[in-house]
């Protein structure tokens, strides 16, 4: 096959399909173990400063800010995110000194809540440095290529763009067609965490609603920890097992964390809270609000549940639920400020 | 504010929003991102396109949209939707040739309607940093048609972007099929506070189809650093009916949050 043209970005997360078997060979059990931990242990155990890692979700939806604020108490330091719509994810990250390099399909911003202050100033002075661009749909057949033991996944993305140029992947010509096509290198995060709605003791996850990159970057990754809503037992998986996205063949680790979610959504449980997130994007303005946000919701929290106390407790969890199921309206603290 | 006829005024973001959903047509399926697209969107859902098939790059697929969501992955997204699925199935879609409008936002274009979300400056040494593609180029790449809707002024409208982040017509006829990507997909329409473009069908460049109410053509060449071909007089673009605006201020974005009321 010819190579027509190749981006200068760097290829991270690949690995040769050969030592991909070899490290899945040896490191997954297939054995029904009880592999409940504490958050603490699951961040010690399995992430390493430098690591490649990846954030299940969609950067604020069903993603484990319980694990994000870990890493940050844990210090980890240098570690390169996959930038797969990353949003309050990696800006938190970023913002907690944990993140320093990313593959960026989606970073820096936060939806319709504009730009992330912290993301951008650190991009813009040089401190978080771009590896790597490319696409979502990239990104999510990087984790296809990873799930299924292929070195790479065609598709007909980033052609002609400069998206493709700073980006890891090849443009070949395709022997059946005759014309240019994008390979994208696999990707095998060294580790991802997704949070679910419920799993078993021993790691069988159901996620209600949409799995977005899940599925596949479930398999992809080197060490998966699951961090979820609720702890059921085996026969709840196994009387649905249509209903099983993540098998337990492919977890490390499950920490249960009910709102480990927050303050992000998670779809039938609860929407996010828009008053925290207009506390985050009015902090991070300045380093210094950087660091009383930390010092008040992160090392001024011992665990997840001292968090959850100092964001509202009970009553603002039961708000979250009412505004999930629209019985509530929406209130959105930062579009009223001056743009 | 701009006074018309015998309609209620209204401000340049709805008058954007009613354009960009009636460009929407009637079982037709849609690929929509964050902000207004989704207003345009949920507007013409409301009014002329109850069968538009609406769907999100995470995953949601025909919802009907109950309010605005904050992300193109929230819970809004698939509300009351035919399937909850995933970013692998909705990009399949649209490389199927299942999507045929995807509806995009932009920083920079230029004449041949590529777009730039990824930087302004020196890629190196940026001035902003911009979130990057998302999906904006698996957008541009594979669905039939796009619709961009972005403010319009010189530093907006250039003649070479900062970086090619989506694809529009790359440099001219031809230029995306060399490429590689899909035969006969592209840019369809760009709707600003200023006018509405088209991209001529010969020379792929960007036309202008219509002015809004109180805009002459010379303000849209004033703000944009390009020569935009103009063939005979440019028709006024309808200005938004009562309707239209009572779904939007009323039922679709109640609080002003992307319409800015």
């Amino acid at each position: 096959m010819k190579v027509l043209m190749e981006g200068k970005g760097e290829l991270h997360g690949w690995m040769h399909p050969d030592e991909a078997r070899r490290w899945m060979a040896e490191n997954k059990t297939r054995a029904l173990v009880d592999k409940r931990v504490t958050m603490e242990e699951a961040v010690s155990r399995f992430t390493r400063d430098g690591d490649y890692f990846a954030m299940g979700g969609f950067g604020h939806i069903r993603f484990s800010m319980v694990a994000i604020f870990e890493m940050i108490r844990q210090r980890r330091r240098n570690l390169i995110m996959a930038g797969k719509t990353s949003v309050h994810d990696v800006d938190v990250l970023i913002a907690g000194d944990v993140v320093d390099r990313i593959d960026c399909a989606y970073s820096f911003g936060h939806e319709l809540r504009g730009l992330s202050p912290a993301g951008r100033r650190a991009a813009e002075s040089g401190k978080v440095r771009v590896v790597a661009e490319l696409s979502n749909a990239a990104f999510q057949w990087r984790f296809k290529a990873a799930a299924m033991g292929l070195p790479w996944f065609p598709a007909r993305v980033m052609m002609g763009t400069d998206t493709f140029n700073y980006s890891s992947s090849k443009i070949v010509e395709d022997p059946w067609t005759g014309q240019p096509i994008t390979l994208l290198p696999a990707c095998y995060p060294d580790f991802s965490f997704i949070h679910v709605h419920r799993c078993d003791k021993y790691g069988n996850c159901q996620i209600d609603g949409i799995t977005i990159e899940d599925v596949d970057l479930a398999r992809a990754s080197k060490r998966l920890i699951i961090t979820t809503e609720k702890i059921v037992e085996p026969e709840a998986i196994t009387e649905h097992p249509d209903r099983t996205v993540i098998p337990h063949f492919i977890v490390d680790a499950v920490v249960e964390t009910p709102y480990g979610s927050h303050p992000g959504n998670m779809p039938g449980l609860y929407y996010s809270d828009e008053e925290h997130m207009a506390e985050w994007l009015r902090l991070t303005r300045s380093e210094e609000g950087v660091q009383e946000y930390m010092d008040k919701y992160v090392y001024g929290a011992a665990n997840h549940e001292e968090y959850l106390e100092l964001v509202g407790g009970t009553e603002k969890m039961e708000y979250l639920r009412k505004l999930e199921y629209l019985e509530v309206p929406l209130d959105a603290p930062w579009s009223r400020r001056t743009r | 504010m701009v006074k018309e006829d015998s309609v209620m005024e209204y401000n340049p973001t709805e008058l954007m929003a009613c354009v960009a959903s009636r460009a929407l047509e009637d079982r037709k399926s849609v690929f929509v991102g964050t902000g207004l697209p989704i207003i345009a969107t949920m507007l013409a859902q409301r009014l002329h396109a109850p069968d538009l098939l609406i769907v999100f790059e995470a995953g949601g697929i025909g919802p009907k949209l109950p309010t605005i969501p904050i992300s193109v992955g929230d819970s809004r997204t698939f509300h009351k939707a035919c399937m909850a699925a995933s970013m692998d199935y909705a990009m399949g879609m649209a490389q199927q040739g299942l999507v045929d409008y995807g509806f995009l936002g932009a920083a920079q274009i230029d004449r041949y309607g590529n777009l730039n979300t990824t930087v302004i400056g020196d890629y190196e040494n940026p001035k902003v940093r911009l979130p990057g593609s998302g999906g904006a180029n698996d957008l541009g790449s594979l669905c039939t048609q796009t619709i961009t809707l972005m403010r319009h002024d010189k530093r907006r409208f250039v003649e070479k972007l900062d970086f090619l982040t989506t694809p529009g017509y790359l440099s001219g006829p031809g230029a995306r099929e060399q490429a590689g990507l899909p035969a006969g997909t592209g840019p369809y329409r760009v709707i600003t506070q200023l006018a509405v473009m088209g991209f001529d069908p010969e020379s792929k460049k960007m036309s202008l189809v219509s002015v809004h109410p109180g805009v002459s053509v010379e303000d849209v060449e004033m703000n944009t650093s390009f020569k935009l071909v103009i063939d005979g007089d440019v028709p006024e673009t309808k200005p938004p009916i009562t309707e239209e605006l009572r779904l939007l201020r009323e039922e679709i974005d109640p609080s002003g949050i992307v319409l800015g009321r």
